[in-house]
């Protein structure tokens, strides 16, 4: 009974949904109150259902409810308990309905955290909320229930998730990535309901600016955790692929985080405000863009559910209604008046600007790659992909850009500044980073490295700036330190996240090293300075696997580093084989073995590397996502705001 | 600022839809009409992968038929093969191409993987995937039990795709039973 009790909850859900979308509105529209009151616990409501519908279809993959026919294709009686739950959200419907209820939290979330916000706005906020909610848990009914019984003929056993999906960091990565993907909806939501309510000013930028940056931490944390994850599961060391659905979350990454930077521009100095308004539609845009590319088959990407053209045209009307309904929108009510605020060609605001139109440069060129293969089948009927070099080429030099501007930007002032005391002030951090460049390849490689130099420079210049921002911000006292904004805080941490990702992706790309040879029990191989010992080969038995297993002991100048456990496994059910690199973590450097063909007389197929500065990649994203969190925790968010 | 100005993400964004509604039918390969459609099955002599056996197209009469063109570098053919395992189970009658593949392989295959197949075609050459105008795997081929092609699938079978061609299965073996009700029938009247 458990698959019908979450289609029905997820059915009043829906309705739920539809009241909340259209009375609220009707209200705020009209002007009369008791109608903008049904938004809060239309929002709740909808929200409670949604945790009851993903609740039962869990428990029918708790109990292996293989009459389900979803349950029967993703999960299997030999499945541990723990993957159970993560195959809820294995495959395509119960992505779709994680999808759903993420959003349903955000709505509960705004309804709960929005009692400084004038009515007619939450009303509005929700109505728009709704509206996404309303289309989205249309699209899971009619097109992919995970409800649906393959009656009468029950199989007796499931079909197993895929075994790439059974780990970790499979059970973290599509929950988090989703409530970034799905948490760009309240800012959009928040531009509609200015635009709506034709009140595009300061305290609407100021009521988006948390909200915003919670989607964007969440964002953040998602893709450094898939690209964690490919890196020590997909078992060749990679960590970014340029594959169209990594890309479709970094598209909306990108805009967001352009969108948190004009949003502050919008508040503090109340200019950039159509602009604004047009990322935050943007940002939410290419979420529901990437879930139309995973979801459509219209590009071949790892990640592809299966492809169903006719869940592909439900998604594209729906991105049609939402974004063109909400671009004709602001097509006719964006405010067309220059903006109050005057300032200067150096200025804060032209480093905030130029910040935004590096970063769309970014996300156009990323979409214009990921959509040629498209664009060129459509007028010449060939197929072809677009590969990692091109995204690299054009992507490395903006991020430089983009990297290089962020730390003078934070320092510099509004309005206007003068020239000559800027270059004063950054001269030493230049010095400083030039320095840095030049010496750092040569004493890590021994000889000269332009794109490192590079790197390394843009990182350098960008985490001395910031350290005699906050030096000069505090005037050399410690305890004025606390005195700082928390908002502030947050951007020196995001900053310097950027700048040691900047780092750990220049390095990793320039000096990793790595081999494949084959190898016998007893050997050893030498790389980078290590010694490979291939100490014992055996088996070992999973609990839904047989995996073969290779015994390392890589060692320095004859001393122990680590004793390394690399499997190839086999999964009895579906009968296919999975890598399991084996990894020894370091802040400086990561020895990553995998084991790959069997050969004849025991020995195997090996790829050995050392990953140089790997950590440093992910170790950038947490603190960006840790500095999002100290700024959504400024106390002046919490402010109740004056009527305007 | 001109409001002609505030346009132009709308434009943007109905041509990159244009794009992308052109993707989705483009894609969709499997509606792809096939010429053999309603033609028999083409001629061949090749060997059995199981045994040492020459196989003709008169081999692919009978009772009506699913035949799968599968290879072991394919890994959706790997992905489909626990559904045909289903369908075999069930009754439905399946026939291999082994498709430009090696021979041992596709037998270890078939042992580990367990065998949906009545009998696997070998084409090591691509031959007959030629003459059927194969240009991937797997393709299904729906063959009815005259040695007619009803219908075509690219891609994998399961049980979504399955449920659109159920039907034409059903019709395709009712077909056989209609003929031979008639034929009893003809038979009862005859006494």
């Amino acid at each position: 009974m458990a698959a019908e009790y979450g289609h029905i909850a997820l059915l009043i859900a829906l309705a739920f949904a539809c009241v909340q979308s259209i009375v609220p509105l009707i209200g705020a529209q009209t002007n009369r109150e008791w109608l903008m009151q049904y938004a809060r616990p239309m929002a709740l409501g909808q929200a409670v259902f949604l945790i009851v519908s993903f609740a039962a279809l869990s428990y029918c993959f708790v109990v292996d409810d293989f009459s389900v026919a979803y349950v029967a294709h993703n999960s299997n009686s030999l499945l541990p308990t723990i993957f159970k739950f993560s195959a809820v959200w294995g495959a395509h419907e119960g992505s779709l309905l994680l999808w759903v209820l993420m959003l349903g939290l955000w709505g509960a979330a705004v309804a709960m955290f929005s009692r400084t916000l004038p009515l007619e706005m939450v009303a509005r906020v929700l109505a728009v909320m709704g509206m996404v909610g309303v289309g989205f848990i249309l699209f899971t009914v009619f097109t992919s229930n995970p409800f649906d019984r393959s009656l009468p003929s029950i199989p007796t056993d499931g079909a197993d998730l895929n075994p790439l999906l059974q780990d970790f960091g499979l059970i973290v990565h599509p929950p988090t990535l989703y409530m970034g993907y799905v948490g760009f909806s309240v800012a959009f939501a928040f531009a509609i309901a200015a635009l709506l309510g034709g009140r595009l000013d300061a305290a609407w930028a100021r009521w988006s600016r948390p909200w915003t940056t919670a989607a964007w931490v969440f964002l953040t944390l998602g893709i450094a955790l898939g690209s964690w994850w490919a890196y020590y599961e997909l078992g060749w060391g990679g960590w970014w692929f340029w594959d169209p659905v990594e890309n479709a979350s970094l598209m909306p990454w990108l805009v967001g985080t352009a969108l948190i930077h004009s949003l502050a521009v919008t508040e503090k100095r109340g200019v950039f405000k159509s602009w604004t308004v047009l990322l935050a539609i943007f940002a939410f845009s290419l979420s529901l863009l990437g879930t139309f590319l995973v979801r459509s088959g219209v590009l071949t990407s790892v990640h592809s559910f299966a492809a169903d053209p006719e869940r592909g045209v439900f998604i594209l009307v729906l991105l049609g209604l939402c974004v063109g309904g909400s671009l004709t929108l602001y097509a006719f009510k964006a405010p067309t008046v220059s903006s109050a605020g005057k300032f200067k060609l150096l200025s804060r605001e032209s480093f905030l600007l130029a910040n935004n139109a590096l970063l769309i440069v970014a996300t156009l060129t990323i979409l214009l790659g990921t959509l040629y293969p498209l664009i060129v089948d459509f007028i010449s009927q060939e197929k072809l992909s677009v590969g990692s070099a091109w995204f690299n080429t054009m992507f490395v030099p903006l991020a430089a850009a983009l990297t290089s501007l962020a730390g003078i930007g934070a320092m510099s002032r509004w309005k206007t500044m003068s020239g000559k005391l800027l270059i004063a002030q950054i001269a030493g951090s230049v010095m400083l980073a030039i320095f840095v460049a030049a010496v750092f390849p040569l004493v890590y490689a021994g000889e000269m490295n332009f794109k490192v130099a590079i790197g390394l420079f843009v990182a350098t210049l960008l985490i001395a700036i910031t350290f005699r921002d906050v030096w000069v911000k505090s005037k050399g006292q410690f305890r004025r330190l606390f005195k700082l904004t928390m908002s502030y805080w947050g951007m020196v941490f995001a900053h310097l996240g950027v700048a040691i990702m900047v780092i750990g992706v220049t390095v990793v790309s320039n000096f990793s090293v790595e081999t494949a040879l084959k190898m016998s029990p007893g050997e050893t191989a030498t790389l980078s300075g290590y010694d490979f010992k291939f100490a014992q080969a055996g088996t070992r038995q999973g609990p839904n696997y047989i995996a073969d297993v290779g015994v390392f002991e890589v060692s320095q100048q004859g001393e122990l580093v680590a004793t390394l456990h690399a499997e190839k496994r086999r999964y009895k059910v579906k009968g296919s084989m999975m890598t399991e690199a084996a990894i020894d973590a370091g802040l400086f450097r990561d020895i990553y073995i995998s084991m790959g063909e069997p050969l004849a007389d025991g020995a195997w197929a090996m790829r050995l590397q050392v990953k140089a500065y790997m950590r440093w990649v992910w170790l950038g994203a947490l603190f960006m996502s840790f500095g999002g969190l100290l700024a959504i925790l400024d106390k002046r968010y919490r402010m109740r705001v004056k009527h305007a | 600022m001109n409001r002609i100005l505030l346009f132009i993400p709308l434009i943007m964004f109905i041509v990159m839809a244009a794009f992308l509604g052109g993707g989705i039918g483009r894609e969709n390969k499997d509606v792809l009409p096939s010429p053999l459609i309603d033609k028999p099955f083409p001629q061949f002599i090749l060997q059995q992968v199981e045994a040492e056996k020459q196989l003709t197209q008169s081999d692919l009469q009978g009772k009506p038929m699913l035949v799968n063109v599968w290879a072991t570098w394919c890994p959706t053919c790997k992905a489909e093969h626990q559904f045909l395992n289903t369908l075999a189970a069930q009754g439905v009658r399946i026939i291999g191409i082994n498709y430009k593949d090696d021979e041992d392989e596709a037998k270890v295959w078939l042992r580990d993987l367990g065998n949906p197949y009545e009998f696997n075609i070998s084409d090591p050459k691509g031959k007959l995937g030629l003459e059927l105008g194969v240009y991937g795997a797997p393709e299904t081929f729906f063959v009815d039990g005259d040695g007619i092609i009803r219908a075509k699938h690219v891609g994998d079978l399961n049980q979504r795709v399955w449920q659109k061609y159920k039907g034409i299965f059903e019709q395709m073996k009712n077909h056989v039973e209609a003929n031979v009700s008639e034929a009893s029938s003809s038979i009862e009247g005859s006494k």
